[in-house]
């Protein structure tokens, strides 16, 4: 995202806001509307488009090294194997010596295994509104996530390694700077909280928890992509006015080790559909 | 309804040509099916030109027409919609959102089984009556509501 | 290359509901660009569904459908096995075509 258009994503969210108190108060309840349509939106959901390319880049062999990744990646559940893989990432990897979410697990296979620059991928790792494609990151995260569709979260909290980045990005969630001196917990971290028309999950909960990492990847409607938790974990930085992290940064990683270690035991609908 | 709307709209001589080309391979079924855009109909920049396009200047309104849709658009950029007709011999359905810039959004003919039952998701610029026009026994039938299009939170 | 297109079509009773996702840009040709050049129309025109050789469904459609559109339509008369056939072809001659079955 560039700085022009955030900075009118800015101010058109000022602007709104104080529009949409007065039409929250008129309709008897928006929320209730959404979610009649919102498992039709999901029944049919054009994340389904991006997986299939996923599934083709995960099984072509590809790079400098032309190996496919589901003959070199291992996301924790053996070699290629995408089932139950996202639901039990972040987890700490041996090989790489570090705790990876899914989309840096496949970003180091990519590096490592099939010889791709990591400069190359970081240069446009997220799709843009209205860009035609989204990367190919992209759609590999897509893919692998829908190996655990209907599947439980189970973050190995009992790691070590895990356990330590859950604490650091219970922290990170929990830091107070920037402009506004805000955290994620100024409007995730506790219950009862909304933008405009939206409900904000208090992350802390189980139940919070599952909705701020449920239905990521999710296909967008604004701009109609398909972006990631990353995206999401960077653009949440952004709005809070912080600098945003590197592409496939331990921060993030961090975030959602909490996040998704908070989330133990709720069930992973799959690729979603968002607004 | 048996024949299909490049039969009915290109009328003997066109279709003729058009079938020998098909018949030959030079064109694929679904390319001259393009040819058959209703330009006219599509780019009306108001309800009455696009009405008018399809033929529907004389429709009535129907309790049998259903058109579902949200009362409030959780985003402008995909609001659902369903169309069920229950007139008999419904031949055809069409959309429309009355305050976009080209209001016609689809018509879908019906043909070999096909229930008068469909559902899109549509662009709205802002808050507009939603239209469909079903078209049965050579007449024409509708029925409209309202959404609201919202702006949304900022995340998702 | 047009993207591959996803498509269901399940037996339900008497009634056959195929749903389909088509991967397209649709742009309504109002659009501009981060430069403020006006990003020209590029979007789907006709679509077709047939089933078992039969032409079932034949539409027309403009730029206010949704990206990556998606449509549901239903039939009677059709059996599991049937083939389902869907294509497209937009304002600028790219087309695609795909297939699947009647579970």
């Amino acid at each position: 995202m560039n700085i022009a258009s955030s900075g009118l994503r800015l101010l058109s969210c000022t602007a709104a806001l104080a529009l949409s108190l007065s039409a929250a108060a008129q309709a008897k309840d928006p929320n209730a509307e959404f979610e009649k349509f919102r498992a039709e939106m999901e029944e049919s959901n054009p994340a389904e488009l991006f997986e299939i390319k996923g599934e083709e880049l995960w099984k072509a062999r590809r790079g400098p090294k032309n190996v496919s990744l589901a003959e070199s990646c291992d996301l924790g559940q053996g070699m290629g194997k995408v089932e139950a893989a996202y639901v039990k990432m972040p987890r700490y990897f041996a090989d790489a010596d570090a705790v990876m979410d899914a989309e840096r697990r496949i970003v180091w296979c990519m590096v490592e295994k099939q010889g791709f620059k990591f400069d190359d991928i970081a240069k446009k790792p997220f799709q843009g509104g209205n860009d035609n494609n989204a990367p190919e990151i992209t759609n590999l995260v897509t893919y692998v996530a829908s190996g655990s569709r209907n599947m439980k979260f189970d973050i190995p909290l009992g790691d070590p390694k895990v356990r330590d980045a859950f604490e650091t990005g219970k922290a990170t969630a929990a830091y107070r700077a920037g402009p506004y001196d805000f955290s994620c917990n100024t409007c995730h971290g506790v219950d009862g909280k909304r933008i405009r028309m939206q409900n904000l999950p208090n992350l802390a909960t189980p139940e919070g928890a599952i909705k701020g990492v449920q239905g990521w990847p999710g296909y967008r409607m604004t701009g109609g992509v398909m972006l990631t938790s990353q995206w999401r974990m960077n653009d949440c930085f952004r709005q809070q006015r912080f600098p945003e992290p590197k592409y496939a940064s331990q921060a993030v990683t961090n975030l959602l080790t909490y996040m998704s270690g908070n989330s133990n035991g709720q069930i992973y609908k799959g690729p979603g559909i968002k607004r | 309804m048996n024949t299909t709307r490049r039969t009915v709209l290109k009328g003997a001589t066109a279709s003729g040509v058009l079938a020998g080309l098909i018949a030959a391979g030079a064109l694929r079924p679904t390319l001259v099916l393009a040819a058959d855009w209703n330009k006219a109909a599509f780019e009306a920049k108001d309800t009455a030109g696009a009405l008018k396009g399809i033929g529907a200047t004389a429709a009535s309104e129907s309790k049998d027409l259903m058109l579902k849709v949200p009362d409030i658009a959780e985003n402008g950029a995909v609001v659902p919609v369903d169309v069920v007709s229950n007139i008999p011999n419904t031949s055809s359905i069409s959309i429309l959102v009355e305050k976009n810039p080209q209001p016609l959004c689809a018509q879908f003919d019906f043909a070999n089984g096909a229930v008068a039952d469909v559902s899109a998701r549509l662009k709205m610029g802002q808050t507009s009556l939603v239209k469909a026009v079903a078209k049965a026994d050579g007449k024409f039938y509708t029925a409209q509501k309202e959404v609201k299009v919202t702006v949304g939170g900022c995340g998702g | 290359m047009a993207d591959p297109m996803k498509i269901r079509a399940q037996l339900k009773g008497d009634v056959t509901e195929i749903r389909v996702l088509m991967g397209h840009a649709m742009e309504t040709g109002q659009r501009k660009d981060a430069a403020g050049a006006t990003v020209p129309a590029h979007f789907i025109q006709s679509m077709t569904v047939d089933v078992g050789g039969k032409r079932v469904v034949d539409g027309q459609i403009g730029t206010s459908v949704s990206r990556n559109p998606v449509f549901g339509f239903k039939m009677k008369g059709a059996k599991v096995g049937d083939k389902v056939v869907v294509s497209w072809v937009d304002n600028k001659g790219d087309k695609r075509s795909d297939e699947a079955v009647v579970a």
